[in-house]
């Protein structure tokens, strides 16, 4: 049982003007088991949120707080916070050539446990997984995301969602650019996950389809680097319907 | 139709992947095909530093080796130790100067090359007669000694593959020298030679070599070029076709620490039609002074119809301080090619990849280890010698335990990844 809360987060990003704000007080708890989604419109920091969580270098922190379990994460290193229990699956995965699939997934999940798989059964778990999410075996061999397509990227990411079984994990838009078959596919891996493991999820998305696979018991409106409102599941086909024009509107006059 | 052109492109540091293929353009202006070549000392003058093969190098800490009177590397008191370790197939000799097989591949286009061909007394003839196939590798190993450390001396190696012959011949340098070298590389008709030259070289030592090959009718050429170690290394491998159907796979790679000047200045002269030519150097540079020159050339002459030719050069800046200066030349004299291209980038160390792979729970130092293998792991493959590929593999860990000290301390810059422009 895990609980990862963010109370009154302040996010800025580097640029090349100087910091500019982005999260203006995010309050949001996530427990295991639960699966919390997150939508709204383009540029309102959802993104921003998800790196902050995961440490990119690039997002300052400037107040609140955010613990996992007690623990303080803003003051743990990237690695530390993957390590914790946290996952990220990116909206734009990164490819690293020259560094095989395999020798990726191995070295990282010694990292989380603090020990090596057993060669056995690792192998046995990864071609299971990878045949699970319709990903050919050939791609243990192929460099981390070099040459993979939008929708290849989508599935690695959670490839390693299921191997690396996180505490919690953060989905950013992992449902974006995928057809119909993959999205059905990569919503069971993330439902098997939270089957297996009571991951807790944060997903980020800009559509209700993806949330007729992915069950949410809780739906929060982003909008302006905050949560503007947050509802049962009926909130999203309601978004879905009406768009975001009522909250952009209020929001505005709370801007910093 | 035949077109003149001149395709040089300054792709001093230049910016990632800035991949591109050229087509026929316009007329030659200091064509490498006019380059002054020659066997004599007073055609070839001491350089200021500011001629075009020179601009990029320390001439200052070269200067030693411009001198016209060398000693021989490997003679008493010369400080240079060779040993050579044959495979039963393969012959050695040393020869004297006069010995008529030297001097056939090509000719000096330096000053180093040419007091490098004045200087020795005797050399170093490696031979793979006709149809044989080594069956094992050749060594030859240059190990400079300390006392000798300071004292400038020239080595001349020969290494021929006549008809048909199949080898491997990996030439080493360790230790301290001053040493200044010729590596000529004779491959005859049908023969397939690898030749491996790896400068493991220790603190202190400057090396230059003028490795010069002539490629006989459907002979391949492998050519690999690894430096490591030294302060100043100065390689210029020139190839050289001579009849049809020849093929040279050009590899090289490389890795500067602080203050280490490590310099490959290739030349491949297509100058007859339907030869092949690839060239790929890689290089990882780290630490404040740390300096790189890769210069490609290759010219692609009139008569020579159905070339086809691509050359690559890569870096990656892990620190501040280091420059990389990579400039290929691609001339082309007729439009009746098969393919000529060339790419040239130089990175920084990408952040973005350092957080997915941290992200994963992997530590720092060990996702900096992940990326610059990979960054290799390609090229060393490449290489065909499995002794030659595991040292190399142990050399880049060498190179990334002495990288992690001087990385850590070394904040992440918040601006995230950017090209050296
Ligand atoms: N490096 C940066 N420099 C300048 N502005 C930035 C930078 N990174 C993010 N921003 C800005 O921060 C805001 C929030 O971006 P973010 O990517 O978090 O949005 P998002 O909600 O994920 O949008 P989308 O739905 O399009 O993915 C945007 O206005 C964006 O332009
Ligand atoms: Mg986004």
């Amino acid at each position: 049982m895990s609980t990862l809360e963010i109370r009154d987060l302040h996010v800025s990003v580097e640029t090349k003007e100087g910091p500019k704000p982005i999260l203006r007080g995010v309050d949001l708890t996530i427990e295991s088991g639960q699966t919390h989604a997150i939508m709204g419109p383009n540029g309102s920091g959802k993104s921003t949120l998800a790196s902050a969580l995961a440490g990119h270098p690039k997002y300052q922190v400037t107040s609140g707080t955010v613990t996992l379990d007690g623990e303080d994460v803003l003051a743990m290193t990237v690695d530390e916070r993957a390590r914790a229990g946290l996952f990220l699956a990116m909206q734009y995965p990164v490819e690293v050539p020259g560094v095989s699939v395999a020798n990726f997934l191995r070295t990282a999940k010694t990292a989380i446990d603090g020990e090596a798989p057993k060669l056995r059964t690792w192998g046995r778990e990864v071609k299971d997984a990878m045949s699970n999410l319709r990903i050919d075996s050939a791609f243990s061999e192929r460099s981390v995301n070099e040459g993979f397509s939008g929708g290849e990227k989508k599935r690695h990411e959670i490839l390693q969602m299921e191997l690396f079984k996180p505490q919690i994990a953060i989905l950013d838009e992992t449902d974006s650019g995928l057809d119909v078959d993959a999205l059905r596919v990569v919503s069971e891996g993330v439902n098997r996950a939270k089957e297996n493991t009571d991951v807790g999820v944060l997903l980020i998305t800009h559509y209700t389809r993806i949330l007729r696979y992915i069950k949410p018991d809780f739906v929060h409106v982003f909008v302006d680097g905050r949560i503007a409102e947050e509802g049962g599941p009926e909130l999203a086909e309601r978004l879905e319907d009406e768009g975001y024009d009522k909250y952009v509107g209020t929001a505005a006059p709370a801007a910093v | 139709m035949t077109t003149t052109t001149d395709l040089t492109t300054d792709h001093s540091r230049a910016v990632a992947d800035g991949a591109h293929t050229h087509g026929v353009g316009a007329k030659p202006q200091g064509s490498r095909a006019e380059r002054l070549t020659s066997f004599s000392l007073d055609d070839i003058p001491v350089p200021t530093g500011r001629e075009e093969e020179w601009r990029f190098s320390p001439v200052a800490r070269i200067q030693p080796l411009f001198d016209g009177g060398l000693g021989t590397a490997g003679a008493d008191g010369s400080g240079v130790r060779v040993t050579v370790d044959a495979a039963p197939e393969v012959k050695v000799e040393t020869v004297g100067r006069d010995d008529a097989r030297l001097g056939r591949a090509g000719k000096p286009g330096d000053r180093t090359g040419v007091t490098a061909w004045n200087a020795f007394q005797q050399a170093t003839v490696v031979t793979v007669p006709a149809e044989a196939v080594a069956s094992d590798v050749t060594s030859v190993r240059f190990d400079g000694e300390q006392a000798g450390a300071a004292t400038p001396s020239a080595a001349h190696v020969l290494v021929r593959a006549e008809r048909h012959a199949e080898a491997v011949v990996v030439i080493d340098h360790a230790g301290v020298a001053t040493l200044n070298q010729t590596v000529e590389i004779d491959v005859a008709d049908g023969a397939q030679l690898t030749v491996v030259s790896v400068q493991d070289w220790a603190d202190g030592a400057v090396h230059t070599s003028s490795h010069r090959a002539r490629l006989g009718r459907d002979a391949k050429l492998k050519h690999v070029v690894v430096t490591f170690g030294g302060d100043v290394v100065r390689i210029t491998p020139d190839a050289e076709f001579t009849a049809e159907g020849g093929e040279v796979e050009m590899v090289g790679l490389y890795f500067a620490d602080a203050d280490q000047h490590q310099e490959h200045r290739l030349f491949v002269d297509h100058a007859v039609p339907r030869c092949k030519s690839r060239v790929t150097y890689k290089g990882a540079l780290q630490g404040s002074g740390a300096h790189t020159v890769w210069v490609g050339d290759v010219l692609i002459q009139a008569d020579a119809e159905g070339t086809d030719t691509y050359e690559l050069n890569r870096n990656l800046v892990l620190t501040d301080g280091a420059r990389a200066d990579s400039v290929p030349n691609l001339e082309i004299e007729t439009g009746e090619i098969d393919g000529a291209g060339h790419a040239s980038a130089t990175g920084r160390f990408d952040d973005e990849q350092l957080f997915y792979l941290m992200a994963r729970g992997i530590p720092e130092t060990d996702a900096r280890r992940l990326v610059v293998r990979g960054f290799f792991a390609e090229l060393i493959q490449e290489i065909g010698v499995e002794s030659v590929e595991e040292r190399l593999i142990a050399s880049i860990e060498a190179e990334l335990e002495k990288s992690m000290s001087v990385i850590t301390g070394v904040a992440t810059p918040a601006g995230g990844a950017d090209e050296a422009e």
